[in-house]
């Protein structure tokens, strides 16, 4: 007798699964561009160096994700409400952290990155130079 | 001679490095939970509908009245939130007020969900975009925020509350004072 609620819990189970879709139609501004074609090339261009937190390798303009749907509208109200890109993408990293940003910031952090193509031009340069050198002696 | 022989070890000092940086990432996989950064912040002031009294707005801010509290995001959609609701139940029980915020969900989802599993909840606000769940850097349900007296967040559980989770968030709570 013990058994049976587990048993009807597990019959339960697969059905949740199938429902595991938000009720709530997703917010408008997910899924439809703004009147304004400037401001929703803007946001678009933000829309695509933002992260999706749900599938971390797609940008928000990519992802299907609800979550990814949500973030798209919080730009482009904020876009249509005449907000700076670079300063919502500031908000965001504020709730979220660097990581959901896609354009490196030159700080401390990433100057290795920024450095590496100067570093490995002028590694190359020498070794060509040197190797120049000797074929001409 | 000797700038030639360190040009040959060269080569196997650039495959340990690789070996190294291969073999920590082997050890210590990445962690791709995205953490909040809100902690030690306010909670932001929203207006958003009320699950419970029905269509009638309130502000998303300390709804105990400057008691700690647990900010709880849930849906009648989501799974996870199932398995978490007799965990909730208990912190409920040794007297922890929880604010429900559902994501995405409708009222009468809402209400379905809370006559299957029990209703832990002081109050229930809707989200209806995920707007305030993108504002508390949350990345998804279940999630659990706990609020001091101050209205500061203090904490950020994500996933499920299991079992050996609740001593632990009830404590929080008590230090939240």
């Amino acid at each position: 007798m013990k058994r049976l609620p587990a048993f009807l819990a597990s019959l339960l189970l697969p059905l949740a699964a199938l429902h595991a879709d938000p009720t709530m139609a997703p917010s408008p501004l997910a899924y439809t561009e703004l009147s304004d074609p400037a401001q929703e090339a803007k946001a678009r261009a933000l829309m695509e160096t933002i992260r999706c937190v749900v599938c971390q390798g797609q940008s928000i303009a990519d992802s299907d994700a609800d979550l990814a749907g949500g973030m798209r509208a919080v730009v482009r109200a904020r876009i249509a409400a005449g907000e700076k890109p670079e300063d919502i993408r500031a908000w965001l990293i504020s709730r979220y952290g660097r990581w959901i940003s896609y354009k490196p910031d030159v700080e401390p952090l990433t100057w290795p990155l920024w450095a590496a193509p100067l570093v490995l031009l002028m590694v190359g340069g020498t070794l060509a130079m040197s190797v120049f050198k000797r074929r001409r002696s | 001679m000797t700038k030639v022989r360190i040009l040959l070890w060269l080569p196997l000092v650039a495959f340990i490095l690789v070996l190294v940086v291969v073999l920590s990432g082997l050890l210590k996989p990445h962690d791709s939970t995205i953490a909040s950064k809100v902690i030690g912040r306010p909670v932001l002031a929203f207006t958003l509908p009320s699950a419970r009294f029905k269509e009638r707005p309130r502000a998303f801010t300390a709804p105990g009245a400057g008691k700690p509290h647990l900010i709880n995001l849930f849906a009648s959609w989501c799974v996870p939130c199932l398995a978490e609701s007799p965990q909730l139940l208990a912190l409920k029980q040794s007297g922890v007020l929880i604010e429900g915020l559902a994501i995405r969900d409708a009222n009468e989802n809402i209400k379905a969900f809370l006559e299957r599993n029990g209703d832990p909840y002081d109050d229930i606000l809707r989200d209806d975009t995920g707007a305030v769940q993108v504002a508390l850097g949350s990345s998804g349900v279940p999630e659990t925020f706990v609020v001091d007296s101050k209205g500061i967040i203090r904490l950020q559980h994500i996933g499920e509350i299991r079992a050996e989770d609740v001593p632990a968030l009830i404590e929080a709570v008590r230090q939240a004072q």
